[in-house]
């Protein structure tokens, strides 16, 4: 796909949007807090970035991503690894488990930030909640997905339950695991912007929040472009370590896509 | 031939007996109806023997063999190995599946070392077994390949000398080359026979094709459905090493038409 010839025609392609674009606003005297221009989107990105503004916004967001996201993750692995792995424990916690997947999780997020007040904590818990049931769900189907042959082999070896979890069980759970994370990172970063619109002192949504009250459009536009880098960024670092933890599994060489999960809602 | 003479002649022949099967019986409860998969098997494997077990799809010849691995529990009846019954999985057997049942994010040498692993056997000790087993089926240089890099039969000869590793005292094979083509199958037959001979392993090969029974086996235990049975027992007198050449011979052909006659009368065709 990538040779001289298709990146030129990317780049024509791209040219001819921005100037459709352009030209379009110009023309049709579109009112700036309506549509921007795209000049007038990347004057407004050159200068949030230069005055250092978006940056500070940005580490605050990106930190309550993370961590919501390492929260939520650790969170849900343990209890993935619980409810497959013990009947009682299913039993118990899986009817609420399925109940609160239908539910938005988002709808959470006013409650959470009344809980939790306007800073890091509330951002931090909101991305774990969204972040932790795509993963939760993957990890008890990757666990329970070890071929009933390979079981089998290691029961013959006299393998006891703990040496069939760690040397089958788990690494047969890990393309769904590094699927389930995979979603988690973009949920993560969701839970944290809609944490910041709902109220917060500071991060990228909250600064959407306030250029919308002063009909700033083209902040808004560039502040949604540094959102999709962002975002793009921390699914090619969950892809990148998935390539190398699953070297070993097919569908990873054959499409970097492919995640096992089906209606997951945030 | 009727059943006592055939455990009589069993018991005659297989002393010592390295593993010992008597009135073995399965039987499922499902519901309404009990479904008899297995029905007072008697048969004995002597010390270095190699036995095949031959009967068409469904005859309960997998159910025994997932019995003598301790995978199942018997209904009735008992089998002993070494003098000790088998009521669970036991280190001292190796089993080889239908499919070569590889761990893809294992390399070959470490999938060979999984049984060494899990019962702590010292790998830098089995290592050296390893490499040694690896060049015994010609896997010389593929030991730090993974198993999706190699072929079908390349798998099954990995998975074969998995189950040799540990120096298991019984090799319980099931249908081990059924996923193969014909002609893989082949070499695979001629390779076992070659690696058995080196081994000089007791080992119980099942099987639904009645030729490869033959070549491998110095013993044919034929098997019937429903209930599964051993009807008909042969001996193999076929000098060896056997090559291809010799599934052309009439006394090959005497083998292979007694144990066919045997499914054509209780209605079972296969193989």
């Amino acid at each position: 796909m990538r040779n001289p010839r298709n990146v030129a025609l990317g780049i024509v392609l791209f040219v001819i949007i921005m100037g459709v674009w352009e030209a379009g606003v110009r023309l049709l005297a579109v009112p700036m807090f309506i549509l921007p221009a795209p000049s007038a989107v990347f004057v407004a990105l050159y200068r949030g970035v230069s005055s250092g503004l978006y940056i500070t916004h940005l580490k605050i967001t990106f930190i309550a991503t993370v961590l919501g996201f390492a929260l939520g993750s650790a969170l849900a692995f343990a209890l993935g690894i619980a409810i497959a792995l013990n009947r009682t424990v299913e039993y118990y916690l899986y009817p609420y488990v399925v109940m609160f997947q239908s539910l938005p999780k988002i709808a959470l997020a006013p409650l959470v930030v009344v809980w939790f007040g306007l800073g890091l904590p509330s951002k931090v818990i909101n991305a774990a909640l969204v972040a932790f049931f795509p993963l939760m769900v993957n990890t008890i189907v990757g666990l329970r997905s070890a071929e009933e042959d390979r079981v089998n082999l290691m029961r013959s070896l006299k393998a006891i339950e703990g040496q069939i979890f760690w040397m089958l069980r788990l690494p047969s759970a890990l393309p769904f695991i590094m699927a389930g994370l995979e979603v988690a990172m973009v949920f993560a970063l969701i839970g944290a912007i809609v944490a910041e619109f709902i109220g917060a002192e500071a991060g990228l949504g909250m600064l959407i929040q306030s250029m919308n009250f002063t009909m700033d459009v083209s902040g808004q536009f560039s502040v949604l472009l540094i959102l999709s880098v962002v975002g793009l960024i921390l699914n090619r670092a969950i892809v990148a370590i998935r390539r190398r933890v699953l070297f070993w599994d097919v569908s990873v060489k054959a499409n970097s896509g492919a995640a096992p999960i089906k209606g997951e809602s945030v | 031939m009727g059943q006592p003479a055939v455990i009589a002649a069993a018991r005659e022949r297989a002393a010592p007996a390295v593993i010992a099967v008597s009135h073995l019986t399965k039987r499922y409860d499902s519901g309404r109806e009990a479904i008899v998969a297995l029905e007072n098997i008697d048969f004995a494997v002597g010390d270095g023997q190699f036995v095949a077990v031959v009967g068409p799809s469904g005859c309960g010849k997998s159910t025994l063999l997932k019995i003598l691995a301790g995978l199942l529990p018997a209904t009735q009846g008992e089998a002993v190995l070494r003098g000790t019954p088998i009521d669970g999985p036991r280190r001292d057997i190796g089993v080889v599946f239908q499919s070569p049942v590889l761990f893809p994010w294992r390399s070959v040498l470490d999938n060979v070392l999984l049984p060494v692993d899990v019962q702590s056997l010292g790998r830098e000790r089995k290592i050296v077994t390893a490499m040694e087993l690896l060049a015994l089926v010609g896997l010389k240089g593929f030991e730090r390949r993974y198993p999706w890099e190699l072929s079908g039969g390349m798998q099954q000869r990995v998975a074969i000398i998995r189950s040799l590793i540990h120096d298991p005292a019984l090799l319980l094979m099931d249908e081990p080359f059924g996923a193969l083509d014909a002609m893989t199958r082949e070499t695979m037959n001629l390779e076992l026979q070659r690696i058995w001979m080196e081994s000089r392993k007791t080992v119980l090969f099942i099987t639904h094709s009645i030729p490869e029974a033959v070549f491998l086996a110095d013993r044919v235990l034929v098997m019937t459905p429903r209930p599964g049975r051993i009807m008909d027992m042969l001996d193999i007198d076929i000098a060896r090493p056997r090559t291809l050449d010799v599934m052309t011979t009439p006394e090959f052909g005497t083998c292979v038409k007694r144990i066919r006659a045997c499914f054509n009368a209780t209605g079972g065709i296969d193989g």
